[in-house]
């Protein structure tokens, strides 16, 4: 390729994408940030609201981009989400835990290291992908939603489940493809409890693979002494774990764009606008689907061992289809059919609608002294009787977490009113893997003519 | 308008050499100036057609091969017992009044829809009952009734959507860094055959356009450059003519002789009977579902059944 080929890339891409996605960045952060200022945050605090910031810009961009592969790209209208987020941390789960089940783990596990639970965890994630994906994509659109929430709560089913709650044989559903003579006592997917996850921390694992570990551990003690006195492992592990789930937003955001300029993405595409059409332009448009479908599966399952890996448990009630919705909203806002879009769409969503109302909670009553909120809506009306509003404030406040449905309720209905395209759904992100403008050589036709003659619509 | 007189002169330029300019005696210079720019399979039936004089041939070799074709929807029969054949290089016609079945004989053909029974020989290998894109990917193009856009994606997308073989069609191909430069390399060359087309029926300046914006006379260009490039050695044409206005439904008629003269084979749907009768070396006329006369047009005008049922069935 050409030098000017090269910078005409680079140029487009400063132009457009990188400016945009560090803009919408940089004015989330300095929003967090300044609102921090505000209301008198300490430095430890702040720390903690940006790593929880990033890190829910990092989970949502993944699996927004995940979801633009399935909805966006190949109109499969998948609602089953969180059932392949939850099959990937529950294998990565049975996979990695320590075979010896002391301590306080309930279950054990495989006791395999962590990257091989995480490959597990993905390849299953993909595997299911193709079961649901077999019988369901001969059906239409609304059919295969149906399939795939159904299939998202048989998952959460399965793991409150006492029959697979716990086995002293390793012989569950998940493992049947790896036969391993049976080295731990007990194994099985926790039941209501759930799995405590007690393995290697994945930040950890990964610092040690890369020999960072120690260099790391001095820094937090440097840290300790000059910066932050109290303990600041926690906030650094959090920071540096939302760095790494940030690169892990930038290899899906290469993959799918890789993917989506491409013949493959230019028939996904094909299919979305009318299937068909490209089956008879003799395109096998079964195996695109299935393709896709089990692509974007396996990287839901990535994107939920991500969001889940480095907390100290798993629960079922964690897989409840809300988090799908989340998802889509957050599709929805960046605009599907653009990767870039569905990125934005994820930090906006994790940033504004996620994440903001409860900072905004907690720097309210960081900076407030405030009394404890009433218990019940009554009482919290009971206040308005003697002119004081101070009990509904706080009822508010309190319920903050059920006000943010409400919240993205109408912000999803002033976009389909508003903007159904999102905010970057109307771009052409041109499915191909080159520039197609006329070709210089072949350009010796010289005519510009408009010769279209057609009823103008 | 002046877009007709404007087509004309240009018709002249990149692709097609001079075709238009020279009449059908020119095919056979036609075939070998273009030939190293397309497949070798398609050269060789251009090399043939060029021999083969345009008039009636009765042992032309038929590639579509059409047999007892029978399609029951519930209690309705809607194709009953169809067999015709379409000879190599020519434009035949398929008319019928509405509710004749041909749209359904044309599903039936490219694999949309299966039939009850008969069978379907294309280029001597029975495809009855193939999956459409296995159809599609032995040499048989269709175009639609109602123009199907892939409305949401640009007209350079829609065409260069079309050809056969891609290798950038594997996923693993077109994401993997040592792979992907085949990818390029394949649609760069394929990049020139799509402006090529685009030129041919003259919608390049609407190369960046959404296919959703285009006209209705425009959409149908589309789809048949688009058809085109599948590299087809039959082209199925449903309705190409239906909301064309008449100086863009001379143009299209004008491609579709110069493709014919090149040694495409056409099948066209059609409801205007002037307009097959005019263009079309033969005629295949279809009522309720059956076959009810088959012959050139001066056959088809003398003969009764046929008026009997243009006339009767719509009064």
């Amino acid at each position: 390729m050409s030098v000017s080929d090269l910078r005409g890339r680079f140029e487009g891409l400063f132009e457009r994408d990188v400016t945009l996605v560090l803009a919408v960045l940089g004015v989330l952060y300095l929003a967090y940030i300044l609102a921090g200022v505000a209301f008198g945050y300490g430095l430890r605090g702040q720390l903690n609201a940006i790593a929880n910031l990033t890190f829910y810009v990092g989970v949502f961009g993944m699996l927004a981009l995940a979801l633009n592969l399935h909805w966006g790209y190949t109109g499969l209208f998948n609602i089953g989400i969180v059932g392949f987020m939850g099959i990937g941390i529950y294998t990565t789960a049975v996979v990695s835990k320590p075979a010896a089940a002391g301590g306080a783990a309930q279950v054990g596990g495989l006791g395999l290291p962590l990257f091989v639970g995480i490959t597990a965890g993905v390849v299953v994630a993909g595997l299911f992908g193709l079961l649901v994906a077999l019988p369901a994509l001969r059906l239409r659109a609304d059919y295969l939603a149906i399939v795939t929430v159904a299939f998202s709560e048989i998952i959460r089913f399965t793991m409150m489940s006492r029959t697979f709650q716990t086995f002293t044989v390793p012989d569950t559903i998940d493992l049947w493809l790896f036969s391993f003579d049976p080295a731990p006592d007990t194994i099985g997917l926790g039941g209501g409890g759930g799995l405590i996850l007690n393995y290697t921390n994945p930040l950890e694992a990964l610092l040690r693979i890369l020999f960072l570990w120690d260099p790391y551990l001095g820094f937090v003690s440097f840290v300790e002494e000059n910066v932050i006195s109290n303990n600041p492992k926690p906030v650094l592990d959090g920071l540096l774990y939302g760095v790494f789930l940030l690169i892990g937003v930038g290899l899906y955001y290469a993959l799918l764009s890789r993917t989506g300029k491409s013949p493959f993405g230019r028939v996904l595409k094909a299919i979305r606008e009318d299937e068909d059409v490209a089956n008879a332009l003799g395109k096998d448009t079964d195996r695109f689907k299935l393709t896709a479908f089990v692509l974007g599966a396996a990287l839901m399952g990535l994107g939920g061992i991500l969001w889940y890996s480095a907390r100290g448990s798993v629960t079922p009630p964690s897989f409840r289809p809300n988090i799908t919705f989340f998802i889509w909203i957050a599709l929805i806002i960046g605009g599907a059919g653009s990767n870039t879009g569905s990125f934005l769409g994820g930090a906006l969503f994790a940033g504004v609608l996620y994440q903001g109302p409860r900072y905004v909670k907690n720097l309210v009553q960081t900076a407030f002294e405030l009394g404890s909120a009433p218990r019940n809506f009554g009482e919290a009306m009971a206040g308005f009787a003697s002119l004081d509003p101070m009990p509904f404030i706080l009822y508010t406040l309190d319920s903050v977490s059920q006000l943010r449905l409400v919240i993205m309720g109408v912000v999803l209905i002033w976009l389909m009113h508003n903007r159904p395209e999102g905010l970057l759904g109307h771009r052409k992100e041109t499915a191909s893997s080159v520039d197609l403008a006329r070709p210089r050589s072949g350009g010796s036709s010289g005519k510009a003519t408009a010769a279209d003659g057609g009823d103008e619509r | 308008m002046s877009e007709t007189d404007e087509s004309a002169a240009n018709e002249a330029a990149p692709v097609e050499k001079a075709a238009t300019d020279a009449g059908p005696s020119s095919a056979e210079g036609d075939a070998s100036a273009d030939g190293s720019s397309r497949d070798a399979d398609l050269t060789d039936v251009m090399g043939a057609e060029a021999d083969t004089p345009t008039g009636e041939n009765a042992d032309r070799y038929a590639p579509l091969e059409v047999e007892g074709l029978r399609k029951e929807f519930g209690g309705i029969t809607a194709v009953d017992d169809v067999s015709f054949d379409v000879e190599e290089g020519t434009l035949t016609g398929l008319i019928g009044p509405n509710g004749a079945g041909k749209s359904t004989t044309f599903n039936l053909i490219t694999g949309m829809l299966d039939p009850t029974a008969g069978t379907v020989r294309f280029n001597g290998e029975d495809v009855t009952g193939l999956q459409p894109h296995e159809i599609a990917n032995r040499g048989l193009a269709r175009t639609f009734q109602i123009a199907r856009e892939l409305e949401e994606m640009t007209v350079l997308e829609n065409m260069m959507l079309a050809p056969k073989g891609q290798v950038g069609e594997s996923l693993w191909r077109s994401v993997m860094p040592f792979t992907r430069g085949s990818v390029r390399e394949q649609e760069t060359e394929q990049l020139d055959r799509v402006w090529e087309v685009l030129d041919f029926f003259e919608i390049d300046h609407l190369a960046d356009e959404y296919a959703g914006n285009l006209s209705g006379g425009q959409r149908k260009l589309l789809e048949m450059a688009r058809a085109l490039l599948t590299d087809p050695d039959v082209l199925l044409l449903d309705e190409p003519f239906a909301g064309v206005n008449p100086s863009l439904e001379k143009r299209l008629l004008e491609h579709i002789h110069e493709l014919r003269e090149r040694g495409y084979t056409f099948l066209i749907v059609e409801h205007d009977m002037d307009l097959i009768m005019n263009n079309c070396e033969r005629v295949i006329v279809m009522h309720q579902g059956r076959i009810l006369k088959d012959g050139t047009p001066a056959e088809i005008k003398e003969s009764e059944e046929v008026i009997e049922a243009y006339l009767g069935g719509e009064v």
